[in-house]
This record gives C-alpha cells, sequence and structure tokens, in this order.
C-alpha cells in the first residue's frame, strides 16, 4: 500500500479533515462524529472507513460502544508532513505580504 | 508554477529551512516582523508584548470568542539587525514540540522584491518532526474554518 498517496487522498476531503479535526480533540464515537454534519449518515460512515483503512483513524471497542481515536503515529514518514507545513507557512506568509502590500500603499 | 514558499526538511535531522520570496521591498518585510500592530495584524494574534531589539523579548496570544487561550507563544530576541537579520527563541505553550532556535535573514531581490530564509533548530529530531506534524493540525483547522463558512454562509 502507497501510504503517503492514501494519507494525502484521505485529507484532501474537506469532511474527511473536519472528521480528522473533531476525533484529534476528542475520540467519538460514529453517531457522534455523523451529528456534526449535515451530511447522510452512511456518507459519514464511509468517511470514517477510508479515514480507518489509512490508518489516520483506529476504531477502539470501549464496553458496548466503538470510539474513533486519531492515530498520528502511523504517518511517521516526515514527507508526509512536509507538504500540509509548507502549505501553513505559505498562508502565513501569503496573509503577511497581502498586509504589507496595503500598509505600503 | 515555482513554488513562492520552500521548505527543506531532511529525514534525522532536527532542523528545517524555510525559504520564501516577497513582493515587498524588504524594509517592508523586515518591518512585518518588527512591529507589534503588523504582527498582530498578520499572524492574526493579540501581541503581548514586543521589545524589538537585542536582548529584547515578545509575547503572543490568542483567545477564542469565549475569551479562552488557543495560542501562547514567547520568546526572546538574541539578535536585532534592521532589514538584514533577527535571531529569536520560539516557544509555543501545549504543544509538544519544546523552545525552538529561529534565525531569519533577510535580504532584498529588487526595489521592490524581497526573501525570508528561515532557519528553525529544535532540541531533537522527534521534536522538529513533531512540529512539522503541526502542519497538518493547521491544514485541518483551516479546513474547518472553510466548512463553518459554507456552513454558515449555506444557512443564510
Amino acid at each position: 500500500m502507497n501510504l503517503r498517496r492514501d494519507v494525502f487522498q484521505a485529507i484532501a476531503d474537506p469532511t474527511r479533515r473536519a472528521i480528522l479535526l473533531l476525533v484529534a480533540a476528542n475520540s467519538m464515537t460514529a453517531g457522534a462524529i455523523a451529528a456534526n454534519f449535515d451530511t447522510a449518515r452512511p456518507t459519514v460512515s464511509k468517511h470514517l472507513q477510508i479515514l480507518t483503512e489509512c490508518e489516520l483513524l483506529e476504531p477502539k471497542q470501549t464496553g458496548r460502544e466503538i470510539y474513533y481515536h486519531f492515530n498520528p503515529q502511523k504517518m511517521k514518514e516526515v514527507a508526509v508532513f512536509i507538504e500540509p507545513f509548507r502549505k501553513m507557512w505559505d498562508d502565513r506568509f501569503n496573509k503577511l505580504e497581502a498586509i504589507m502590500k496595503k500598509y505600503k500603499k | 508554477m515555482e513554488q513562492k514558499t520552500k521548505v527543506h526538511a531532511e529525514e534525522g535531522k532536527q532542523d528545517v529551512a524555510i525559504t520564501r520570496d516577497f513582493e515587498l521591498p524588504v524594509e517592508l518585510l523586515f518591518k512585518a516582523y518588527a512591529d507589534a500592530d503588523l504582527i498582530s495584524q498578520w499572524m492574526g494574534t493579540k501581541v503581548l508584548k514586543l521589545d524589538s531589539k537585542k536582548n529584547g523579548s515578545y509575547q503572543f496570544e490568542t483567545a477564542d470568542p469565549q475569551g479562552n487561550p488557543v495560542f501562547k507563544a514567547n520568546g526572546v530576541i538574541h539578535e536585532f539587525i534592521p532589514d538584514r537579520k533577527i535571531t529569536r527563541t520560539f516557544e509555543m505553550a501545549n504543544v509538544p514540540f519544546g523552545v525552538q532556535l529561529e534565525f531569519y535573514e533577510f535580504e532584498p531581490l529588487t526595489g521592490d522584491t524581497s526573501r525570508l530564509r528561515m532557519h528553525v533548530v529544535y532540541e531533537s529530531v522527534e521534536q522538529r518532526d513533531q512540529a512539522m506534524k503541526f502542519g497538518l493540525a493547521w491544514g485541518l483547522n483551516m479546513a474547518l474554518d472553510r466548512l463553518q463558512d459554507v456552513v454558515s454562509k449555506s444557512k443564510k
């Protein structure tokens, strides 16, 4: 499996990114995750399946419920993080540039 | 198209280099790092303290609408050479990557373009990697913000 490509595909979708953010803050059940979205429940389930397959999420049984946990450790390869990290700085610098261009005027 | 922002990070090393070319004269680019009001604008944070000089220090803080701090950072300035260089430490609260040492080099390219070279050194390889992973969390936050925008707009 090409983990890097799969991880990028997984985080390319805004709903999946939002799911990751929710779960990163708090482990949640599928129902609790779905309650945050207007999307149909089966669509959320499909997103959870994709995120679980590429190991960004890990389902763990707790009592009768299955909680999804965020699992960033699976992405050991530094390269996986370079693009989001670059994007973060690019966003910041774009903002700096825009504000300083206005300041100049 | 060539990317304006470049990141160089080698596996197993504890530093990262970030380079960015700006459509700004070097004086303005430098000012964006030296002036409290401008920092607060482009970083989107409150500047509680900023003493832009050698042995100076700074403190940033951002609160959510409820007033809870969501971002806190501070550091000391070791070198402050106007329009050329800033050397400082940077420490963010509640993140697993400790204190980082930052070298900023400002360089004019033409009369109204300039280049920033940032070199960031962490205490360990693990902390460097953690800091880079933070980019993913940032991307997720941005995505959620955009999602909230979309949702709030569609509700109108």
